[in-house]
């Protein structure tokens, strides 16, 4: 398939030599602060495992569901699930785990997830922000909890703040005012919005309650 | 509207739902078949120009698809004003992609490629050889006799003196140096005063200054601060029959169509943009980022769809940055601490590109704010090779006011007043005068002004004289100190259009051309209309975002226009509409149109009522003015070609807001804030926080708090942490991620801060409303200064922001250690 090599539109995964595969480590050495923002889409290695490389295609659990996926071993779950597997609530904002808009759950625990590699949870349970509703639409308490207060601004933070709350309150289901906003400290607003958020996430701490006392 | 029903009240917003479940798609969430990335290379350096540039390399990769350089961009195109009036493109303005890079980070070129990785390893292979040239980060340094200038140029912009009667000479670069004279004392801190761009006064400063009980002489310095959006300027761009579709963020919908097209040199007929919800924008992108046309013409050149994705390190060099202000104000005070007269002088920063008004502006809102009875106001603003500067919430309003509020706690102090009272005397009320006297003679003046009102409020709700009552006692290491601010902002436009259509399902579908960066004024403002129309809100359904639907002309949402201009033309639409309705009842049903009201969905006169689904089959069928077929002459032409778009479909408001209104719409905002600081350490922690808006209508209560207490700690990051730093060596940014500059988290805020309203309608115009986008920031930031200096005493900072390590060294010393007018320390 050498001929492919001439033809940009047909990379198939012979056309990824061992060249092209150190020119771009070299390359992501020089730009190393952005490495982790790269996104391959073009999956040149199409699952073929090879000798000394790992398995490409995995099977994820996102959500309640198993989704087979084709996965970089460089690839961060955030990338994996906004361009593999179409999740894009779950927001990039810095990509360096600074920001916290990319939270998601991974076991329960909130992790961002742009600093997280998708084969190290291939293994776990993830849930995103498309995962908190049930079937019929009935929002998550928290959820709901941000809509009665009109919790934030523009929302970009947003699905890392509600999931970084639905993760504490597994562990803490009755956080005070004060608790919560540790809680949620490693998420950024730059609306800056953070009275109302509390209030609503308050709320929302409160239905949930609500709601595991039926 | 005293017994509103929806004007006053929460509810929960159109967007709300698919915010919170992650299906609200902002601008990199979008995918198109086929799609490609890009990648931008950037300057390394401050200032210099491309000498070559190799792409061979790059161009033989595989998946390699296009290069953009700056030499194919379209030329600059001119801009035809709504009233006509057309202002030439400058050609040295900011541009996409450069070949003379004027700051470290500015886009040089882009490669588009099958994906991200080949992208970037193509901007790895391509070799630019930069010609070096001089360069400048610190504007007084630049100011000095013989120093550096940050364009060939020079350093400021100016125009060239022209013959009397000829027309004024395009902006320009010119070079501008004071004298060795003007900067004797510098070294002590006091900031120099040469020749000024800008100057203006009224009244007699120096029998002011004569008559004085005290003089105060202070020089401040306000920090840069990036906007920090959380939403990068990434951009999606494809183009579909000849039309660009484009996805990306922006602060207004139908105004930025007019920037893109301009800037591509397209009929906006032929822009299509998507932009139901924004990430943040705070002015960094009021008619979107220049740069959304880098993937625009690379769609065109790779005939595929580009997806550019902006990393937090480029976002942080092309995103916007609030100008930093040096400034010097000169204010003598009689004994009962009015202000006598105020002699103010800013130095504006500003990068190699389009000034900011900051730095000329500030002294209008300080005007205002403080009424001083005599006032010189005097502004330059110098370029230097740093990103370019934006407006950001408050812009000039808030570095102004900072460098003045400052002074007043002091003067307070030194004349044993109360922080409250002083400002309470000094503050406008009612048609206050702002700003010089126009060429007649007369000072303009302010719409309405009830911040007297708004201390009152606060001083109560903070408990003011119970916490001063223990305010500088010790408490181990930790001194508290209480501090209250006042501001001021813009707080609305007029002119704008209005557009909606009653259809016979008898719902009111209302065109909104307002962007949705949080604010939610994109739906509030429609509150008013469906009010005035007795709409139930469920019946209520917006378009907003998407502008290949028709959407009628709409102010820049920035500056706090939207919520006053906005209201007014859904007020003038819903007007119309209801005129027109009770027009067709009265055909209908009989008796006078004015005997006709309108509730409940319904248009009704004693026992006769129809429902406004009837008067929206009628109108079709009368046609003419009532169905859109026939529209008002004044609208303008974008709101005509949507109305000719939705005519025939039901009952049609439309109309545009020409009701008058005496005077400019300014809000205001007082702040009460108490620290706490540990002097061991010089950490401090702000305990309490509580602001009062006095903007006047409250539309949606819960948005209107969001405003006044999220905007307020924007402010307070202006205090506490957030600042620019660039290397004075080699000219590049020390502070390229949050880490390095980092907005406040939920833990450096109060816990439970509180807001509240005047309330007051604006009497000059018919909502009551007037914008609250900005007055907050200030309040917010000026509080937690004064509060500072209110726990610690005078003379501890010089800048802001006021950073643990600075607090530490004065106290030990004894004096302020910062050097207070050196730029990005």
């Amino acid at each position: 398939m050498s001929h492919d090599d001439a033809n940009p539109m047909l990379v198939t995964p012979a056309s990824v030599s061992r060249r092209n595969f150190i020119k771009g480590v070299v390359a992501g050495s020089v730009a190393v602060s952005s490495a982790a923002y790269l996104f391959r889409g073009s999956t040149p290695l199409s699952g073929q495992a090879r000798s000394g490389s790992v398995e490409r295609l995995l099977t994820l659990t996102v959500n309640g569901q198993t989704r087979r996926v084709d996965v970089a071993p460089q690839e961060t779950l955030a990338m994996t699930l906004r361009y593999k597997l179409g999740l894009t609530g779950t927001k990039l904002g810095c990509d360096r785990a600074e920001c916290g808009a990319c939270t998601v759950l991974v076991d329960d625990v909130p992790r961002y997830s742009c600093s997280v590699l998708t084969h190290a949870v291939r293994t776990q349970k993830i849930q995103t922000i498309e995962g908190l509703a049930s079937a019929d639409g009935t929002l998550h308490p928290v959820q709901q909890g941000v809509v009665e207060e009109q919790g934030f601004q523009c929302a970009f933070c947003m699905s890392g703040f509600i999931m970084a709350t639905v993760g504490f309150l597994k562990k803490n289901p009755n956080p005070t005012r004060e608790q919560l906003a540790h809680g949620v400290s490693g998420n950024l607003c730059r609306c800056q919005d953070y009275d109302k958020i509390l209030t609503a996430l308050e709320r929302g701490a409160a239905l949930s309650r609500e709601v595991a006392r039926g | 509207m005293a017994d509103s029903r929806l004007v006053g009240k929460n509810y929960v917003t159109p967007d709300l739902v698919a915010k919170v479940t992650g299906k609200a798609k902002y601008a990199e969430d979008f995918r198109a078949e086929g799609m490609l990335f890009a990648k931008l290379l950037l300057s390394p350096i401050p200032h210099g120009r491309v000498r070559s540039i190799d792409t061979s390399a790059a161009e033989a990769m595989p998946g390699v698809r296009a290069i953009l350089r700056a030499s194919e961009l379209p030329a600059p195109a001119d801009n035809v004003t709504d009233l006509g009036e057309t202002i030439r493109a400058n050609p040295k303005a900011e541009r996409a992609l450069t070949d003379e890079p004027v700051y470290a980070g500015e886009p040089i070129l882009a490669v588009a490629a099958i994906d991200e990785e080949t992208a970037a390893a193509a901007i790895e292979a391509i070799r630019v050889d930069f010609e070096l040239l001089p360069f400048v980060v610190d504007p007084l340094a630049s100011l000095r006799p013989g120093g550096p200038n940050p364009r060939l140029e020079g350093n400021v912009w100016g125009r060239a003196p022209v013959a009397p009667g000829q027309p004024p000479a395009p902006l320009d670069i010119q070079e501008l140096k004071w004298t060795a004279a003007d900067f004797a004392e510098y070294d002590q801190g006091k900031m120099p005063m040469g020749k000024p761009q800008i100057e203006w006064s009224y009244g007699d400063l120096e029998a002011g200054f004569k008559n004085a009980a005290l003089v105060l002489d202070e020089t401040f310095s306000v920090a840069n601060n990036q906007h920090h959006v959380l939403e990068p300027r990434s951009a999606l761009a494809y183009w579909q029959n000849g039309k660009l579709h484009i996805h990306s963020g922006t602060q207004s919908a139908v105004q930025t169509v007019a920037s893109i097209s301009r800037w591509m040199r397209l009929d906006a007929a032929d822009v299509v943009l998507i932009t139901e919800y924004t990430g943040g924008g705070f002015g960094s992108r009021a008619t979107g980022s220049v740069q959304c046309m880098i993937p625009a013409l690379l769609a065109k050149k790779a005939n595929a769809p580009v997806m550019m994705r902006i990393t937090r390190e480029e976002e942080q060099a092309i995103g916007g940055i609030r100008p930093a202000v040096h400034g010097r104000a000169k204010a003598g005070f009689a004994k009962d601490g009015r202000l006598l007269a105020l002699d103010l002088y800013l130095v504006g920063e500003n990068s190699a590109y389009e000034a900011q008004a900051d730095a000329a502006s500030g002294g209008r809102f300080v005007s205002l704010l403080y009424q001083p009875e005599a006032m010189r106001s005097r502004a330059i603003t110098v370029l230097t090779n740093t990103p370019p500067r934006r407006a950001q919430s408050q812009p000039g309003g808030l570095q102004a006011i900072m460098i003045v509020e400052p002074v007043i706690a002091k003067a307070a102090r030194k004349l044993g007043l109360d922080q409250v009272a002083i400002r309470r005397l000094n503050a406008p009320e009612g048609k206050a005068k702002v700003g010089p006297a126009n060429a007649k003679g007369e000072r303009g003046y302010a719409t309405s002004a009830f911040l007297k009102n708004a201390l009152d409020m606060g001083k109560a709700q903070f408990r003011w004289d119970e916490r001063k009552a223990r305010s500088g006692q010790r408490m181990g290491s930790k001194v508290r100190g209480v501090g209250v601010a006042v501001s001021t902002f813009v707080g609305g436009s007029t002119g704008f259009d209005g557009l909606f259509v009653i259809k016979p399902d008898g719902k009111m579908y209302v065109q909104s051309g307002v962007g949705n960066l949080g604010t939610e004024s994109v739906f509030d403002v429609h509150r008013v209309a469906a009010e005035l129309m007795g709409m139930p809100w469920e019946n209520v359904v917006i378009a907003w975002g998407d502008t290949s639907q028709p959407l009628p002309w709409t102010c820049v949402s920035g500056g706090s226009q939207t919520a006053a201009a906005m209201s007014r033309a859904a007020h003038a639409a819903a007007s119309d509409a209801a005129a027109k309705a009770k027009e067709i009842a009265a055909k209908v049903l009989g008796g006078s149109p004015a005997s006709y009201q309108l509730a409940d969905g319904r248009v009704f006169s004693g026992g006769r009522s129809m429902s406004l689904a009837d008067v929206a089959r009628r109108a079709i069928e009368l046609g003419a003015k009532y169905d859109g077929h026939e529209l008002p002459d004044d609208l303008n032409k974008v709101t005509a070609t949507a109305a000719t778009a939705m005519a025939g479909q039901g009952l049609m408001g439309v109309a545009r807001d020409t009701y008058p209104r005496d005077g400019a719409s300014f809000s205001f905002v007082a702040g009460f804030a108490e620290v706490e600081v540990d002097i061991e350490t010089g950490h401090y922690t702000v305990v309490d926080y509580t602001a009062i808006g006095d903007s006047g209508t409250i539309i949606h209560p819960r948005a209107y708090g969001g405003q006044v207490l999220g905007r307020g700690v924007l402010g307070m990051s202006h205090a506490l942490s957030l600042k620019t730093v660039y290397d004075q060596h080699y000219g590049l940014s020390l502070t390229q991620r949050f880490y390095q500059s980092r907005p406040p988290t939920i833990l450096d805020v109060p816990r439970n801060m509180k807001w509240e309203a005047v309330n007051i309608p604006d009497p000059e115009t018919p909502t009551g409303v007037r914008g609250i986008g900005e007055p907050p920031v200030a309040a917010g930031a000026c509080a937690i200064l004064n509060a500072l200096s209110d726990a610690l005493g005078d003379d501890v900072y010089r800048r802001a922001p006021v950073t643990m390590d600075s607090i530490l060294m004065a106290l030990e010393h004894g004096r302020p250690m910062q050097a207070p007018l050196t730029a990005h320390i």
